[in-house]
């Protein structure tokens, strides 16, 4: 199958970090409990900037609690700090602003605002309370940079609300990048996409990942095999596995993980099948 | 037509348009074809519709349900009418009704209130410091929708409690009342009160200004944001408490103004004026008029009142009946107020217009310009 390119050209400073270095994230021992119940039950994780990192499991394997800890959503103890900045205890816009973004698995752009406002407010959080007062004249550079590598420059004075599910998946993406995240945290990016749309978010990410820490978290086995450059497996709050795509998958621990649960294959074929037929026809789907 | 068009189309433009109109109609029309006594009510009108601007800042853009505005309404005229008492009774001297309730003692933290300096400060400030300490305290604990609905309005129940139990240091049931200067003019001269009309009307046209700029500012679309996402701004770096507590901040300030330029004009201030019913009302007249739109809420506040007060004198039993009506009606039907309803009509016949012919609407698509799948993606793969 021929992959479509999303043009990242003009991405260039954009998703460069103001340094470049080797940023990268290092876990400790997280764990976070719920009351008596252990979601994540002291794993350790360690990726490094240039690398894309893809975190599966089963479903209630602790992936988006992992995400919810680093981004101070949910109290975990341990260690967990990224370019050598603790990240555990601080509160959720200290943690953004020390360059760890993330997203959700609903789309949560802001809709009464436009394209251009959405990644202009992401690009703001550091801006003064007095140019907050100020109207907006024209976005700042990077959100132009932004626009064009999300391929929704021309969509910028659309309302973010009325966008396909595909674009605010990438709007949230832009919002990263606008933000200057260094380390991204994707929670089900490509969830509800077509196979185009789902090559041109692969291949966005392929670009982010060269010069940023990111991490995503996925069930869609073949976005994760054409796309992965290493995998992390979770089970049940622990790490069952890591290494590259081939590695992972002859893992004996893992097969029987994934085999165990013939009602979640079942579920993944239908997901195959609704997204086959949305390739076909995605404009009676759209509509 | 044209030319008016795509001019109408800017900001600016509309702005000088609506503030000519504005101006025209509060300082040439109304002065001139209103007797001193409607005059001074509609000037009554404007201090309420003040409340209404900050509601509309902090309702309609920022989403959070002010029900006990009386608080701050209170605050303002309370300090004002302090002010006033202490102007009337001379220096060193103490306000009639204390003589009457109380030990004829002037309470220590009256004192300061003879400044008419500390006065106009005060009124300010104080609002501002109450809304700022609790406004930060609850949205930082992320407490927003009903409960900080009940929760505002609880403490505007306290309020009128506190001032109703204080008789011999506040006037009690009674309030303030009985003014007789503001800041050395005579209350009582017809002059005077046509001037209290113009300040009020300049001070509520420089609030709209305020909030014009608050709303097309960076400010603004962050409040939306906050609103709308408030989890995700957070995740943007941002702290949505700080941004709530700005926007109630200044909805408290504009309400402490409104209650302040109240005292002199009405000659009263009571728990009655500040309590939970009036802080509904100061509401009902936002929501009638539209809460997220610049004009909906001082237009709405204003037509409320007028309503209000022309009905009950025909009609003075029905009164409560119809405003009830209209609120349910709007609520129920028109969510975004009046203001929605003149959308509506102004889209009307430009949604005629751009209706496909049905001979082309299958070979053209009529998502095409919404949806993705059309011209929009086309280009990224390119």
């Amino acid at each position: 199958m021929k992959v479509p390119a999303i043009d990242v050209g003009e991405l260039g400073e954009a998703i460069r970090p103001e340094f470049v270095r080797q940023d990268y994230l290092e876990v400790r021992n997280l764990r976070v409990s719920f009351g008596g119940f252990v979601a994540v039950d002291g794993i350790d994780l360690t990726v490094v900037q240039g690398e894309l990192r893809f975190l599966i499991g089963p479903n209630g394997a602790g992936k988006t609690t992992v995400v919810d800890a680093l981004t101070g959503l949910v109290p975990a103890t341990g260690d967990a700090a990224f370019g050598g900045v603790p990240l555990l205890g601080r509160k959720v816009h200290r943690i953004a602003r020390a360059g760890v973004g993330r997203t959700f698995q609903t789309a949560s752009v802001i809709e009464d605002l436009t394209v251009e406002q959405n990644l202009d407010l992401a690009a703001g959080a550091g801006r003064s309370p007095l140019s907050l007062l100020r109207a907006r004249r024209r976005p700042p550079e990077s959100v132009e940079q932004v626009l064009e590598g999300i391929g929704l420059a021309d969509l910028r004075h659309r309302r973010a609300g009325i966008l396909a599910h595909g674009q605010k998946q990438w709007l949230e993406i832009g919002m990263l990048l606008a933000q200057n995240s260094r380390l991204l945290l994707l929670d089900e990016p490509v969830a509800g996409m077509n196979a185009e749309e789902r090559a041109q978010t692969g291949e966005l990410l392929r670009r982010i990942a060269e010069l940023r820490t990111v991490i995503v978290v996925e069930h869609d086995m073949e976005f994760l095999r054409a796309y992965a450059d290493s995998v992390t497996v979770m089970h049940r709050g622990r790490i069952l596995a890591e290494g590259s795509v081939a590695e992972v998958q002859a893992d004996p621990e893992v097969i029987e993980v994934y085999l165990g649960h013939p009602a979640e294959e079942e579920a993944a074929l239908i997901a195959a099948e609704q997204a086959a037929a949305y390739e076909q026809n995605p404009e009676e789907n759209n509509a | 037509m044209n030319t008016f068009r795509s001019l109408w189309a800017t900001t600016w433009f509309r702005l000088l348009v609506g503030l000519a109109i504005g101006i025209v109609v509060l300082f040439v029309l109304a002065p001139a074809g209103l007797s001193d006594f409607r005059l001074s009510l509609l000037a009554r009108f404007l201090c309420v519709a003040m409340v209404a601007v900050g509601i509309g800042l902090a309702w309609g853009q920022g989403g959070m349900l002010v029900m006990g505005q009386g608080v701050f309404f209170g605050l303002g005229a309370y300090l004002m009418a302090m002010h006033l008492k202490l102007a009337d009774a001379g220096p060193g001297g103490v306000p009639d009704f204390m003589l009457l309730y109380g030990t004829g003692e002037l309470p220590v933290w009256w004192e300061p209130l003879r400044s008419p300096a500390v006065t106009v400060i005060l009124i300010v400030a104080l609002p501002a410091l109450v809304a700022g300490v609790l406004g930060y305290l609850i949205f930082r604990r992320a407490v927003r929708g009903a409960y900080f609905a009940i929760l505002s309005q609880a403490l505007v129940a306290a309020f009128a409690i506190l001032l109703i139990g204080q008789q011999q240091t506040t006037g009690g049931t009674n309030g303030l009342n009985g003014f007789r200067g503001f800041f050395g003019y005579d209350l009582n001269d017809p002059a005077n009160q046509r001037m209290l009309y113009f300040i009020a009307a300049a001070v509520l046209v420089g609030m709209v200004l305020i909030v014009w700029q608050l709303r097309r500012s960076r400010f603004g679309e962050l409040l939306v944001a906050v609103r709308d996402q408030e989890n995700r701004t957070r995740f943007l770096g941002y702290n949505p408490a700080l941004v709530k507590t700005v926007a109630y901040v200044i909805a408290a300030v504009f309400a402490a103004i409104g209650g302040a330029l109240f005292v002199p004009i009405v000659g009263i201030i009571s728990p009655a004026d500040v309590g939970v019913v009036p802080s509904i009302a100061f509401l009902a007249g936002v929501a009638i008029g539209g809460r997220a739109t610049l004009l909906g809420p001082v237009l709405g506040s204003i037509a409320v009142s007028a309503a209000g007060s022309g009905l009950s004198e025909t009609f003075p039993a029905a009164w409560t009946y119809f405003q009830g009506a209209v609120f349910i009606l709007v609520v129920g039907f028109l969510p975004g107020g009046l203001a929605e309803l003149v959308g509506r009509v102004r889209r009307l016949p430009a949604r005629r217009r751009l209706r496909p012919d049905p001979t082309t609407a299958s070979t053209t698509g009529i998502t095409s310009g919404i949806d993705a799948p059309g011209p929009d993606t086309e280009r990224i793969h390119a």
